[in-house]
């Protein structure tokens, strides 16, 4: 049976008051005890799409619909969303150093998380803290949470972070670029601990540049280029034989381990195109090899394969 | 710690040592002037001259002449202003600086209140028309010179509307002291302090305000916000922990010089005996010690101030306590 759909994108579309889209058109799910990789380049609104599940961006119009748990959060009232963030919902940064507030110690701060959505004492709330960050693997958690964010290093740092957010137990688990400030046998911890979370049975999503991350830690993965969802399905299918042109890209960029090394590693020629300067039809067409007449209509995403989906015209039946 | 103290300690002490200097100087060996003439006042006897020569020691070298004057400030505290037929100094200007305080402290009073009300509402209400009108209130009372709204509250509250309801409360020009009646002392500092404060609101409320609004871009308030934390929180408990570092700095360093006499203005308007008042009479009657005494209290002052300042700063930012900023 299928795990249950834990957050369902939906056509998610969202643009600034001067009408600039900046996604056009997101749709994806992620089911409990899965990880999704969203991949995508700076710029291709990966980060935006985490935001606007936090409901994190006031100022902008979204539209289409962002099911959790079965409930539609789109013009949900703030004083709701925020019961659900931090609770329901919660989310790691990119760079935990600035992520936390320097001024105040990280217990303080992860106490805090705790006291806003559970009627807890002072005491509790440490002693639930200095527990989370015990099995975040944080090593004398009573003392480390005494300590302030600069006298940590990266890798508790983001372990403290993490365990912020997981402190009221979320079904759900965003991950902005979490090892992206971290040097890499660090980044190998932090996704063993994101793979442990997930097999306790929360949803993460994980927002990365790296399809070495998203191999090493996810189950499923959506590509996303210039504000599309451009194509999604499982790990390992995709990293086997990637569909859309853009994922063949992405992948064929990555060093091979074995055979001899070559020269230049290929790159994708131009550039993503602005939010305010996207073509009519395929997105990706400018920079397309296969380009041909008929990727001036927006091709939708479909699903081809079970499983798979692809937004191109290289698989229209 | 206790190391870290000392040395500041140290640095304090070099620091107003460096300031007894300059000042003495400038007022007693400045070339071509005779400082026993000047101490002596306009048209004192030879016998007069002749004396304080000799107990100033103006016919010894300069170093001898400094550590005298110090002696005489700090030491048997008996340096009396000739102009004044021979008043002692010091005590002078211990009467004179409770007034200055209890004034000073109205006014830190209400310009922190004031500037927090409207520095925190034209953040939160950034571009719409209450922050531009608040933030052209604040340019107008940062531009108004306080003698000038001095006068004009006096000319309004003293004369001509002092009968009517509003202002009859008012108490005339001067002071009470706190010990005397302490319903009489807030009275009588009400008014000035608050025009004390005016220019002052105007400022910090602006600082506050762009401090304030950079840290709410900072990553650590969209942290907040991911926790669940609501606007009064992430405004008031994060936003403010971030900013009030350069507000706690600038405040530190004007507390203090106005402790020191920078209340002149004030103090002269509304007829408070205070420091700042001493230091324009001193200078009218070109009342050198006196002159020199206010001008090393008000040294001491800011260099003390600035000290409690850098404790405070440990205080608030633990990156600092541990001698290291930013990251």
């Amino acid at each position: 049976m299928e795990a249950e759909v834990l957050l369902k994108l939906h056509h998610l579309h969202l643009e600034l008051s001067n009408g600039t889209a900046l996604l056009e058109d997101v749709s994806l799910n992620v089911r409990r005890g899965d990880a999704l990789g969203v991949v995508g380049e700076s710029g291709s609104g990966k980060s935006l799409t985490a935001m606007s599940v936090m409901g994190l961006l006031p100022g902008l119009r979204a539209s289409g619909s962002i099911r959790f748990e079965g409930r539609e959060l789109l013009g949900l009232k703030d004083r709701e969303w925020r019961r659900l963030r931090g609770a329901g919902m919660a989310m790691i940064f990119q760079d935990p150093m600035t992520a936390f507030l320097p001024v105040r110690s990280i217990g303080a701060q992860i106490d805090e998380q705790i006291r806003l959505h559970e009627r807890v004492s002072r005491r509790e709330a440490r002693a639930r803290t200095v527990a989370l960050l015990g099995r975040m693997g944080v090593p004398d958690p009573e003392a480390a949470a005494k300590r302030y964010p600069h006298q940590l290093s990266g890798g508790l740092r983001q372990r403290a972070m993490i365990a912020m957010a997981l402190s009221c137990g979320p079904a759900l688990l965003i991950a902005d670029e979490p090892t992206t400030a971290l040097d890499v046998t660090v980044q190998a911890q932090i996704l063993t601990l994101l793979c442990e979370i997930r097999d306790s049975g929360a949803g993460v999503m994980l927002i990365t540049h790296d399809m070495g991350v998203v191999a090493q830690t996810c189950t499923h993965v959506a590509v996303v280029y210039s504000g599309l969802v451009v194509e999604q399905g499982p790990v390992a299918a995709v990293m086997a034989r990637p569909l859309h042109p853009y994922t063949q890209a992405l992948l064929e960029a990555i060093p091979p381990l074995d055979g001899p090394r070559p020269d230049a590693l290929p790159t994708i020629p131009g550039r993503p195109s602005a939010p305010d300067a996207r073509p009519e039809g395929c997105v990706f067409a400018p920079r397309c090899r296969f380009v041909r007449p008929d990727c001036a209509v927006r091709p939708a995403l479909r699903e081809v394969e079970e499983g798979r989906r692809v937004a191109c015209v290289l698989y229209d039946a | 710690m206790i190391r870290g103290f000392a040395s500041r300690t140290g640095q304090m002490l070099l620091v107003i040592f460096g300031i007894s200097v300059l000042v003495f100087a400038i007022f007693f060996a400045t070339p071509g002037a005779d400082p026993t003439a000047r101490i002596a006042g306009r048209g004192a006897s030879p016998q007069v001259v002749a004396r304080i020569r000799a107990e100033y020691g103006f016919d010894r070298p300069l170093p001898v002449q400094y550590l005298k004057m110090m002696e005489k400030l700090f030491i048997s505290r008996d340096l009396t202003s000739f102009v004044n037929h021979g008043q002692p100094v010091v005590p002078e200007v211990l009467q004179a600086a409770p007034v200055t305080l209890s004034l000073v402290l109205w006014a830190a009073f209400f310009w922190v209140s004031g500037s927090l009300v409207f520095g925190i509402a034209s953040a939160v209400l950034r571009d719409s028309w209450v922050d531009r009108l608040l933030m052209v209130l604040g340019l107008v009372g940062l531009s108004i010179p306080v003698f000038w709204l001095g006068e004009v509250v006096n000319l309004v509250t003293q004369s001509r509307w002092h009968d009517t309801l509003l202002f009859r409360w008012v108490p005339p020009l001067g002071y009470v002291p706190f010990s005397q009646s302490p319903f009489g002392w807030a009275k009588a500092l009400f008014l000035p302090s608050l025009t004390l404060a005016v220019a002052f609101i105007g400022l910090y409320a602006r600082v506050l305000r762009s401090e304030l609004l950079t840290a709410m871009g900072e990553d650590s308030i969209r942290t907040a916000r991911a926790k669940g934390a609501g606007p009064v929180r992430v405004w008031l408990w994060h936003g403010l922990r971030l900013s009030w570092l350069s507000y706690v700095s600038l405040f530190g360093l004007d507390f203090a010089q106005l402790l020191g006499g920078g209340a002149l203005l004030t103090e002269v308007v509304f007829a408070l005996p205070g420091v700042g008042r001493l230091t324009y009479q001193a200078l009218a009657t070109l009342d050198l010690p006196l002159i020199m005494a206010t001008v090393m209290y008000a040294a001491v002052f800011v260099v003390v101030a600035n000290a409690l300042v850098d404790g405070l700063y440990a205080l608030l930012d633990p990156r600092i306590r541990e001698g290291r900023h930013g990251g």
